[in-house]
This record gives structure tokens, sequence and C-alpha cells, in this order.
């Protein structure tokens, strides 16, 4: 059987930055599997501008960076098997492909990273009813169409979410020809982000209904039209509003889900609140050496935090092999003692009042560095609130928010020395404070 | 005087921009946390530009399309000029990430560059 | 002039097609569709019924009982999924009691093995997710599930095989009977045979009372149905009915043998015959009486819903054979549930029938044996491997949520009856039919059909038909720019 140091699952922006940062920290034995035929993942379909901000303080289309990453993985010489499909990961970190050059093989790991990513819900999990007809496709599907196949999927439109690539969909087949009329969203706000409202729908005069959902879909062949109604509080279509809209066409944007089956091969536990690993403080997760970052593990709105939450994943498994090296190479002595200390001490994270989730759900003490990075989505849009982290009843951190919206992804950094002074502690709690 | 409230894009903040107009003269900003936002908004409200992304076709190549943008922004009122020059624009593979595929587009001095290399 | 003209791919029509090719003769198949298996037969619950529903006496009854023997061996021959996971019928109140007595009776009656009633205490150790109210059940071991597309696409490429024609997209509008024979008037010319086979489903009623005086009339009956994703697939391990009521055998909750958990029908008569919509109430009502029987159903996990059509007759029962006035006719109508079940008894006895009326020698090139698409995720290490070293194309994966592999996909589109849309491919190989609903393959297996069948993208479809999927290339919509600066198609280098 083959072997490497860490196998990375995943040759998108999370896994090109796990790899890179793991080659950075002197992890020369590196293989990263990606199952298309180019690295750069679900970037290659995000022409538009507006990736890397935080990371390289300009604008970039998804193809500019992707190209990044990959010429950098590329000059460190971190080697990759594209055109490759993981099939399954053990938990004793086996992991099994298959691809057309290679055929069907294994390779045991020292330590996984997962970066696999995310896919959309499809139109079954929203049990819209109506035919089904063609022409219904997930924005992601037509994103790929329209941007690599230079296909165009229809002509008159309308947009089911208000999710990023909805959005960003809207602007897509406008530029490319089609009439996009509508994009109506369940919720009373948008799932996207601020600035791809206003430059994807409001350059163009497309209207977004909000707290309005798709109740019927005409057509037996091809779509023909759907009917949109408004919902009430609890979601639900209210007699009355229904509006019909003729199109041939509907996208979806309706929400992403990590993508974990190989993760449960693994035996890695799922969060029920992001549908991704729980993961400590080094983002390891339930299984000892398998690691995961990206979408894959909670889904992102910026390709800028994917990279960063990637290259620590990616330090933190050479870290983790070195100390593993480390106790089998003899120093077995001291290691009972540490790992019952560093168990004594773990902090679950967790998500309270106007908190939907939280990443880590868990910081072993032990291994806390000089600050943690606590990644979170609020259940709700709030104004001129407060982002609370407490470790019981000491409060920790009390920051102004002008507006927090669940579409967009928080963040609440915990100095070790502020954590330190108020231990012991079960367990940190983010809150949102309304004033 | 004219009063527009706009959100600033400049990044995923989406600050609320309230600027006061006297004709074509910004006479006063507020709402924005940063200096991007500041600039964002007298520019937003007196010459609006905008980055077009977009495909272009190619001949021969990898792949059916090239996706491109224009180098830099160029007023937003020309976006849909600049597409309809694009219609026509057909590269032939290999094009290299950064090449231009049409230049001066719209008359606005403004490249378009190809994003991607797209081999043959 | 054809021997045999048999209407409709479905189900019966091409178990009767490749029962048929155990016969010399001149059959073809005539399907409006672009496919086999795209009205009721695809769209019910896949369930192998014991037999225990039907009226003792009836050709439900008969019908059911020959299919459900008789599918274990056809299974094999065609190389499709069967699985014998056994049936419940559950009672939730003691006046239903009375209930579960008659169906043994009757199952007895009409001649099925090992049934008996079970009850709570025993049921819950089989199935614990049963519900509170569940008392007592019938339990029979001889219930199974089969993958209607699977069987339907297996006879067809089987009766294919072995020398019967099919025409795809051709829509039948008449029926007359000549003096000797017919003339069918389809979409595609005028086309005369021996005998005709009315397999045609919801249209059966029509193409019969062209032909007969004694009339008769199918109601669609709606079934709407949610299919869950493959992890809420052991939440039952026998098909659970509810007691049957007037309009059939109720909601049922069954494994598929995908392993996928499969929630339905509704029972709803409408008019239309093309009415497989679904709709609000009827999804609210599979939730609401699936949890009568099984309780914490995760219907969170529904990856699609669909609806059928039944093909209600009025008298509750099968219509097969020659109606007195029209011989040389052989009606294959209103088949409705138990059909999928029946289909290979009905396909043997209109067969028998038909190659009788017109003393058919046997075909003694016969091949009843049919050999599925290579199913990877069933081989072993070794098997797998040596498959990708002849066929490199075994080894990328195309549709991740269901493990589908482009050689799988090409074989679909190459073989016999082969797939000629998405759904083509979604029924013969699964791919797109998993969590994600074809979101990521779907682009790629667009393009595998377009090089395969060597078409243009704006041909390609769905389901055939005006289901189209590409309408032109990007920009096709946009106006030419008409700056004089700047004509004509540029070519830069």
């Amino acid at each position: 059987m083959r072997q490497h140091a860490i196998v990375i699952i995943g040759g998108g922006p999370a896994g090109l930055a796990a790899a890179i940062s793991a080659a950075e920290h002197g992890e020369k034995d590196l293989l990263i599997l990606e199952r298309d035929r180019e690295l750069g993942g679900i970037l290659n379909q995000c022409i538009h501008n507006g990736f890397g901000l935080h990371t390289f303080q300009e604008e970039l289309t998804g193809p500019e960076y992707a190209a990044r990453y990959i010429e950098k993985a590329r000059e460190l010489g971190i080697p990759c098997l594209t055109d490759t499909m993981v099939l399954d990961i053990s938990p004793e970190k086996v992991v099994t492909a298959v691809s057309p050059a290679e055929g069907l093989f294994q390779i045991q790991a020292e330590a996984v990273i997962l970066a696999m990513g995310c896919r959309e819900r499809p139109r079954g999990a929203l049990n819209l009813p109506g035919y089904r007809p063609a022409g219904i496709f997930t924005a992601g599907t037509a994103q790929r169409l329209v941007n690599v196949e230079g296909r165009m999927p229809g002509r008159e439109v309308v947009i089911l979410g208000s999710g990023d690539i909805g959005l960003i969909m809207a602007r897509r087949m406008t530029l490319e020809g089609a009439k996009v009329k509508v994009v109506a969203e369940l919720m009373p706000y948008s799932g996207g982000l601020k600035r791809n409202i206003v430059q994807c729908l409001e350059d163009y005069g497309i209207p977004l209904k909000l707290s309005h959902t798709v109740v019927d879909i005409h057509g037996k062949e091809r779509l023909t039209g759907v009917t949109l109604a408004q919902v009430d509080g609890s979601g639900r279509p209210i007699p009355g509003t229904e509006e019909e809209y003729s199109c041939d066409t509907l996208l979806l944007s309706v929400g992403l889900i990590p993508e974990n089956e190989l993760s449960k091969s693994a035996g890695v536990s799922l969060s029920p609140l992001t549908s991704g690993p729980v993961v400590d403080e080094s983002f390891q997760t339930s299984t000892e050496g398998i690691f995961a970052c990206g979408n894959v593990l909670h889904v992102h709105d910026l390709v800028d935090f994917v990279s960063e939450e990637a290259s620590n994943a990616g330090r933190h498994a050479v870290e983790y092999i070195r100390r593993k090296r480390e106790t089998n190479s003899g120093g077995c002595s001291g290691k009972q003692e540490e790992t019952d200390s560093a168990k004594s001490s773990v902090l679950e994270i967790l998500p309270g009042e106007g908190v939907r989730y939280t990443v880590p759900s868990a910081l072993h003490m032990a291994q806390m560095e000089e600050t943690l990075k606590i990644r979170f989505r609020v259940r709700n849009v709030y104004r001129n609130c407060y982002v609370t982290v407490s470790a019981g009843d000491h409060q920790l951190l009390r920051r102004k928010k002008q507006i927090l919206a669940p579409g967009e992804m928080e963040e609440a950094v915990i100095r070790r020395e502020a954590l330190a002074d108020v231990l012991p502690a079960e367990n940190l709690t983010v809150r949102i404070e309304e004033v | 005087m004219e009063k527009r409230i706009l959100t600033c894009i400049g990044c995923p903040m989406g600050c609320e921009l309230t600027v006061e107009l006297d004709g074509e003269t910004v006479t006063s900003i507020s709402g924005y946390t940063c200096k991007r936002g500041k600039i964002y908004g007298e520019k937003e409200v007196t010459h609006p530009t905008r980055i077009v992304t977009t495909t272009v076709r190619i001949a021969r190549g990898a792949a059916p399309v090239v996706p491109v943008k224009t180098k830099e922004d160029i007023p937003k009122d020309k976006i849909f000029q600049c597409i309809r020059e694009l219609k026509n624009v057909t590269v032939q593979a290999p094009v290299r990430a950064g090449e231009a595929v049409l230049k001066n587009v719209a008359g606005t001095g403004v490249d378009v560059i190809a994003v991607k290399t797209v081999g043959e | 002039m054809y021997d045999v003209i048999i209407i409709g791919a479905g189900v019966s029509g091409c178990a009767v097609a490749r029962e048929l090719s155990r016969y010399q003769g001149k059959f073809c198949v005539l399907e409006r569709e672009e496919d086999v298996c795209c009205g009721t037969s695809k769209a019910n619950s896949g369930i192998v019924h014991a037999g225990f529903d039907a009226e003792p006496g009836s050709m439900k009854a008969k019908m059911n009982l020959e299919g459900s023997r008789k599918m274990k061996e056809l299974s094999e021959e065609l190389d499709i999924p069967f699985e014998q996971n056994g049936s419940l019928v559950v009672c939730t109140s003691e006046e239903q009691r009375g209930g579960l007595e008659e169906l043994l009776e009757r199952g007895q009656k009409n001649g099925v093995q090992g049934l008996q009633i079970l009850e709570r205490e025993e049921l819950m150790k089989m199935e614990p997710n049963l519900s509170d109210q569940v008392i007592a059940g019938l339990y029979a071991p001889t219930g199974g599930i089969v993958c209607p597309f699977e069987l339907t696409i297996a006879l067809a490429e089987n009766a294919c095989s072995n020398g019967v024609e099919f025409r795809f997209c051709t829509e039948v509008q008449r029926v007359e009977k000549l003096e000797e024979g017919f003339r069918l008037t389809t979409s595609g010319g005028t086309m005369e045979t021996r005998t005709v086979v009315n397999a045609a489903g919801v249209y059966a009623d029509v193409f019969h009372n062209m032909v007969s005086e004694e009339k008769i009339h199918i109601t669609p009956r709606k079934g709407e149905y949610q299919l869950l994703d493959k992890t809420a697939g052991g939440h039952v391990h026998c098909t659970v009915f509810a007691l049957p009521g007037k309009y059939g055998k109720g909601v049922l909750v069954t494994p598929t043998v995908h392993g996928n958990l499969l929630v339905g029908p509704t029972a709803a008569d409408i008019e239309d015959k093309e009415g497989t919509n679904t709709t609000r109430e009827g999804l609210d009502t599979v939730a609401a009486k699936s949890a009568e029987t099984v309780k914490n159903v995760p219907l969170r996990q529904v990856i699609t819903s669909f609806a059928g059509l039944r093909a209600h007759e009025d008298r509750d029962d099968f219509v097969l054979g020659q109606p007195a006035d029209a011989a040389g006719f052989f009606d294959c109508a209103g088949i409705e549930s138990p059909g999928l079940t029946s289909a290979p008894a009905i396909g043997r006895y209109l067969a028998e029938q038909a190659a009788g009326y017109l003393n058919l020698p046997e075909n003694t090139e016969f091949h009843p044996e049919r050999k599925g698409i290579q199913k990877l995720s069933e081989m072993d290490f070794a098997q797998r491997m040596e498959l990708i070293r002849e066929e490199p194309a075994y080894g990328r994966i195309i549709c991740r949520c269901e493990g589908i592999s482009e050689g799988e996909i090409l074989d679909a589109i190459r073989r016999p009856v082969g797939a000629k849309s998405l759904d083509g491919i979604k029924r013969r190989t699964r791919a797109g039919m998993g969590r994600c609903q074809a979101g990521f393959c779907s682009p790629k297996v667009m393009e595998l059909l377009v090089r395969e069948r060597g078409i243009g993208w704006e041909q390609l479809t769905k389901t055939g038909k005006d289901s189209w999927l590409i309408c032109g290339k990007n920009k096709d919509g946009i106006e030419e720019s008409t700056d004089s600066g700047r004509d004509g198609a540029k070519v830069w280098k």
C-alpha cells in the first residue's frame, strides 16, 4: 500500500491552502486527491470578482484566486492526483480512491485533511409541489453550464433563494442574454452578501421578493412558469397572495450542505448544527489524525476565510504528525500524563442566545495558542447588538456590532491570557445580546 | 438638495451610507466605517463603476469558453455595451490568464483580459 | 404487416414483448415517449406484493400470485435486484383487527404462503420504528421489492436482443379493425398488424373503445410519494402497509432495493391523464399518513417527491385478453397495483394468447438472459481493478452521490434500447438519483450524451419531447453591437 504523511481530500481552495501550509511548515510527504480534471474546485466556475480582498487586498475572480494557490502548490512541488475520486476513508486513515489512470488504489496516511466542500440543496429537499419538467436547476449547476461549458440553460429565469450563488447567477444570466424576472426569498432577509444584492440585482433592476416562495411549478416537459406566494412568519404560504410568473428556467439557491459522506465512513462525528464534522481548536475531528476545513466543515461565504482556516488545519496536521512521531519514537514516559491533563481541560464551545453554531466546538486548553478564533453564524438579523463570549459567569469579550446577519459569518477572538484568568470553566459560550 | 441611501459594497460589512448631493456635488456623506466606504459613496452617486466579468468564446480550446474581466472598473452605464462588443469576440487557444482579449472596450480605455489560462 | 404491435412500453408492454420473443414473428412496441418506463411504471411503490389483497378468483389475484412466484427467477435471468424483505400490514386499533383476519383469510384463499398475524411485541422486535398505535400486523414473508425502472428496462433490452423492434416518440392516434388485422395511425405514419396488444396504461380505454362496443373506462388515480436519502433506508426493513381502504393499499413505508426509504402513495381520482404533478396537500398527506404506521420517519431527508397515475378500471380488476367483438385485439388494461408484481405473469399470459391466436412457432433461438450494466459499487477490489484496466472510463466517477462511473453511463447509452436523455441515464445507472439530485453530474452526463450520440447541446433533453435543457450558447440573446467601430467577428492573435 502507498503511504503518505498527509493526504488531502479535495483540491479546491481549502485543500490547496491546507496542503501549502503543511508544506510550508515542513511536511513534504503530501498528496492532494482531486475529483475534477483540474485543481481549483468550485472557484473554476466562480468567474465573478470579489475574491481575495482579505488575503491579497485586491479583488480577484475565482479562477485567478485559485491560480495563485495552484501556482504556489506547484512551486512547492506538492504532488496531486486529479480525475481521482476518493471512495472511502477508514478510521485507520486508509484512503481508497479510483481514477482512470491509476485504477483503484489505497493509501495509508498518517493524517488526513478533509476538504471536500459542499453541495447544493436540490429541489427535492424543498418538497416543492408541482410537475417535474426540465428547466429546474440549482444555481451552481447553471453556473457550471454557463461559465465553464458556455451554454445557456434558459432564456427567462426566476430564482428561488437569495443565497450568494443565486444572486451571482442573476447577474451572470443577465449578462449572457437571459431575462431574470425575480428573485424570491423565503426568509424576511436575504441569505446573501450585501454587495451581491447591490451589484447583482439592483444594478440590473431585478426585484428581490422577501418572504416569498414558489408554491407551484407549471409545465410538463419544459418549465413554463412558476407561482410565487408570500409566506407568513412560519414560512407558510398566505392564500390569496399567489402571483404567476412565466419563465422557462427556475434556479434554486436554497442552501449548501457540507458533503460529509466520506467523513462518516471515517467515523467522524458530525454536528447537527453545521452538518460538518465536530472539530477542536486544531480542526481535528473526533477521529484522531483526521482534520477538516473549508466548506466540508461549515459553509463559508468568503473564500478568504476558507483559505485562512485551511492553512491552520494544514499546520495543525503537521504538528499532530510530529507529536505522534515523537511519542512513537520512545518518548512514551510522559504521554499518559499529558493526555490525562489535556482531557481534564477540554472546554466545550457552545452557541448561546442568537448563535446558530460555532467552529470549533471544543478547546483543549493545553494546546491553545496565543489566541483562539471562534467563527459563528447568527440566527437572525440583529442591529446594534453585542457579541459576547463567556466562560461560566465570566465575560471574556463583549463587542458592539452594528449589524449581524445569518448570511454573513462572524468571528470572535479569545486571548489565552484572558481565558487563563477565569479558569477552571466547563465551557465557552458565544451569545448575541440585544440592547 | 438630494439625499441618497446606499449600501456600501467595499466589503461584506455592507455599511449603510447616507450621501447628500447638491447637483453633481457631494455635500456630505455619513455611515461609513472605513476610508473605502467614503470613497465608494462619493463615487457611486457621481460616477458609478463596475468590474465586468463574463465569458468569451474560444476556438480550438480545451474549453468552449474562457472567463474574462475588465482589467479595471468601467462606468456602470457601459456594462451592456461591453457585453455586446464581447459577443463578437472569439479568441484562439491557447490563451493565458492576463492576456487581453479585447482592447479599449466600449471606448472606456480599459482592456478585457482572460482570467484563466486555457490550453489548446 | 406485423404479427403483433404492442402499444406502450411500460412494464406490462415490455413483459409481453419479452415473452412474445419466445415465438417467431414480427413484433413491434410503440411508445409515445422517448424511452421505456415513462408512464405509470416509473412512478409506483416498487413492491412485489405477496398477494393477499386481491379478491379471490379475480385476474388481479391470479396474476399477482403467479407474478410474485416468477419474480425471483426472472430477476436472476435479467440480472436485476430483487429482495424478499417481507410485507407487514399493521392495524392500529382493536376494531381493525377484523380487517387483518379478513386479509389473512383472503391471502390463504389466494394461495399466499407463510402468512401469519403477529402481536405488537413480536412486531416491535422486527420493526422497532412502528408507531405506538400499532397493535398487531399481518406478516407476509414472500412480499418483496424491485426497482420498477430496472425491471422494465431489462425486459425491453431482453426483448430487443431477441428481435422485438422498439419505436419511440411514436404516438398511436387511431386503431382501426381491418378485414384481417388492424391499421394503426401513428405520429410516425400508418402501420398494419395482425394483432394488437393494448398496454397503454391510463390511455388503454381510449384504444379499447376504438375497436370494441364493450366499453371500458379508466380513471387515473394519482399517488404521490416522497423518496428519502439512503441514510434513512434502514428505518424499516419490511414494507409496512396500513390496512387497505376503499382506494387501495394506503400509504406504505418501505425500503427500496437501492437502500432509500420510500413513503407513499396518496390516492386521488383525477380527470387529467397527464396530471403527474405533486401537490402540497398530497405531500402533507403522505407525511401524516405514514406517521400512523411508522414513527419518526425522517422526512427532513427527502431527496425528491413524485406522483404517478394508476390506471384504475371501473370494474376494479385487470382487463386481460380479447373483447368478444374484437378478435386479435388483446387488452392489457386497468393495470394498477399489483401490476408491477403481475407483469411477468401478464406478459406470459398475453403472449401465449396472441401466439396461440396467430399460431406462431417457437423461437428456438430465444435467449432468456440479459446482463445488466456492471455495477462497480457491487464489485470487489480485484474485479474493479481489472475492469478499469480494460476500460479506464470505469475509473472516472461521474455521479459522486451514487458512485456511478463514466463506463457505466457509456454502457447505458450504447446498449440495446439505450438511454437518450438525462432521465434515461438516471433510470439505467442511477446517476443523478442520489442526494444531490444531479446537481454535480448533469453537466458531465450532458457532455457524454452529446459526444456519444453526436447531437448538439440544444438537442439534449431531460426526458424527450420538449424537455430541452440548453437553449444555446452564451450571449445568443444579446443584441449585436451596433457600434460602427467594432463590427464583425474579432479574432485576436
